[in-house]
C-alpha cells in the first residue's frame, strides 16, 4: 500500500514537472535579430499588413490618430474582454522594449518580464514574420507618436487569470508552418505571407476548435463573430466567387464588386490595406484564389 | 425560487424584446417610405460608383466624359438634405432587420452621424474634380470616397450575415 502511495506520489510530481516544462514561456534567440538593420519605411508596410493599428490605435481614432498607438479597442471573446494596450514608444507603452523584447512578443507571445501573453494578440500568425520585417517593425514603431495613456486591465474571469495555462494552449494550437504548402506562384508566396503571418486574416475568417485555437482545416471557411451577433463571411474560393481584381480592388476602397461598402471590422482592415502597393493587394487575391475549393 | 424569478422575469424581458420589432405591414406607412427613399438614395450611390469602379478596375475603358457625369451625380446626391430620410424609429431593432440595417445609435451618436455625411460629400466633391483628368486621377479620388461609406457603415449599419 505504502509502494503504491509513492508511486502515485512520484507519478504526480512527474505529471507536475512535465505540465511545467511544457507550459513555460519560451521566448526567441535574440541573435537572430542582431545583425540586422532595421528600415522605418518598409516597416511602415509590416505594420499596416500587421494591422496594429486596428487594435492599438484609440476607438473611433481616424487618419493621422491612427499612428498614436494608445490602445483601449475591447475585444469580446468567449474566454473573457481582451483590452488593447498602449504600444506607443513612451513609458506607459512599449518605449523601453528592445528589438529582441518586440520579437517576444510577436513571434512567441511571451512579454519581457517572460509571461505568456494571451493569443489576442496574434502572435498564432505574427511567428511566421521574418526577422528582417520585425526589426523593420520595431524602427519604425519608435518613430510614432507617444501616449500617456495607462493600459488597461484585461477582463478575464478564473481560470484564464493563470497566465501558466496560455503555455497549455500553446502546446495545442501553435502548429510549425504554414497551411498552404505549396503556393503555385511566387505571387501566391506573397500573399500566404501576407494573409497567413501578417495580415492573421484567419484569426477572424476561420473557425476555431474548443479551446480557442484555429481550426486549419477548416481553413478560411467562416466562422462565428466572436464579439457579437452574425457570422465571419468564408473567403475561400469555394465560397468567395469574386475575381481577384475585385478582392484587390475591396482592400483598396472596401468596394465590393456591387458597389455596395465594407462595413464592421473589415473597414479598419480596408484602411489598413489601402497603405499596401497595389502588388501586395493582388498576391493576397493570388493567394485567396490559390485555396483549395476553387 | 429566486433563480424562478430570474427565469421569469429573464423570459418576460426576452418576449419584450421580440415583440418589440412591429411587422412591417403594421408599420407607419411614412416611416417605410422613409426608409424605402433612403435605400434608392443608397442604390443611386452604388449605380454611380460602380461606372467609376468598373473604369478603376479596367473593366470598361476609361471615358472621361461618363466619367465626369457619375461623379457628378454622386456629388449631388452627397449634397442632397436626407432630413427626412431618417426619421426616429426607422432604425432596425423597431423595424426589423428584414426592412433595414439601419442600428438604433445613428439617432444616439449627438450629431456624429452628420460629421461622416459631410466627410462622404467632401469625398465625392473631391472625385468630382479630379474624375474627368484621366484614369490615374481617377482611381485616386476613388479611395477617400470608399473610407466615407466605409466610415458610416463601420459603426451605423447592421453587420452583413454572409
Amino acid at each position: 500500500m505504502a509502494k503504491l502511495l509513492r508511486y502515485m506520489v512520484v507519478l504526480a510530481l512527474l505529471g507536475g514537472a512535465a505540465f511545467w516544462w511544457l507550459t513555460r514561456p519560451v521566448g526567441v534567440d535574440a541573435a537572430r535579430f542582431a545583425d540586422l538593420t532595421g528600415d522605418a519605411t518598409r516597416g511602415e508596410t509590416v505594420f499596416w499588413a500587421g494591422g496594429c493599428a486596428s487594435c492599438h490605435a484609440a476607438p473611433e481614432a481616424t487618419d493621422e490618430a491612427r499612428l498614436v498607438l494608445s490602445g483601449g479597442y475591447r475585444m469580446v471573446s468567449p474566454f473573457g474582454t481582451f483590452l488593447a494596450p498602449n504600444i506607443s514608444p513612451s513609458p506607459q507603452g512599449i518605449g523601453g522594449w528592445s528589438t529582441a523584447d518586440l520579437a517576444g512578443a510577436l513571434l512567441a507571445g511571451v512579454s519581457p518580464e517572460g509571461q505568456h501573453l494571451y493569443p489576442a494578440l496574434p502572435y498564432a500568425a505574427y511567428r511566421n514574420m521574418t526577422a528582417q520585417d520585425l526589426v523593420d517593425l520595431k524602427t519604425f514603431l519608435d518613430t510614432l507618436p507617444p501616449s500617456d495613456v495607462a493600459s488597461l486591465p484585461h477582463e478575464v474571469g478564473f481560470p484564464f487569470t493563470l497566465r501558466r495555462g496560455i503555455g497549455l494552449w500553446k502546446w495545442l494550437n501553435l502548429p510549425e508552418g504554414w497551411v498552404m504548402g505549396d503556393p503555385p506562384s511566387p505571387e501566391a508566396e506573397r500573399g500566404r505571407y501576407l494573409v497567413e503571418a501578417l495580415g492573421h486574416c484567419g484569426e477572424c475568417h476561420t473557425p476555431r476548435n474548443i479551446t480557442g485555437g484555429l481550426d486549419r482545416g477548416r481553413w478560411m471557411q467562416g466562422a462565428p463573430n466572436p464579439s457579437g451577433k452574425g457570422k465571419i463571411p468564408a473567403i475561400h474560393p469555394a465560397e468567395l466567387t469574386w475575381s481577384a481584381t475585385d478582392i484587390a480592388y475591396y482592400l483598396e476602397t472596401g468596394f465590393t464588386p456591387e458597389f455596395d461598402s465594407a462595413g464592421g471590422s473589415m473597414t479598419s482592415v480596408v484602411r489598413n490595406m489601402a497603405h499596401l502597393t497595389p502588388e501586395d493587394r493582388g498576391a493576397i487575391a493570388a493567394y485567396l484564389k490559390a485555396l483549395p475549393g476553387g | 425560487m429566486k433563480t424562478g424569478i430570474t427565469l421569469i422575469g429573464g423570459l418576460l424581458a426576452a418576449g419584450v424584446i421580440a415583440t418589440t420589432a412591429i411587422s412591417q405591414n403594421d408599420a407607419d406607412p411614412a416611416i417605410m417610405a422613409a426608409v424605402k427613399a433612403r435605400q434608392a438614395h443608397m442604390q443611386l450611390n452604388a449605380f454611380n460608383i460602380g461606372v467609376l469602379g468598373a473604369m478603376a478596375k479596367g473593366e470598361i475603358p476609361y471615358d472621361a466624359e461618363v466619367a465626369s457625369a457619375a461623379a457628378g451625380n454622386l456629388a449631388a446626391l452627397s449634397q442632397m438634405n436626407e432630413a427626412r430620410y431618417w426619421p426616429p424609429g426607422s432604425d432596425n431593432v423597431t423595424l426589423g432587420d428584414e426592412a433595414t440595417e439601419a442600428l438604433p445609435v445613428i439617432w444616439e451618436d449627438g450629431g456624429k452621424v452628420m460629421e461622416k455625411a459631410m466627410a462622404m460629400a467632401e469625398a465625392a466633391a473631391g472625385l468630382n474634380e479630379v474624375a474627368g483628368g484621366g484614369l490615374d486621377a481617377l482611381r485616386a479620388g476613388m479611395g477617400p470616397v470608399g473610407k466615407a461609406c466605409g466610415g458610416c457603415h463601420e459603426t451605423y449599419r447592421k453587420k452583413s450575415e454572409n
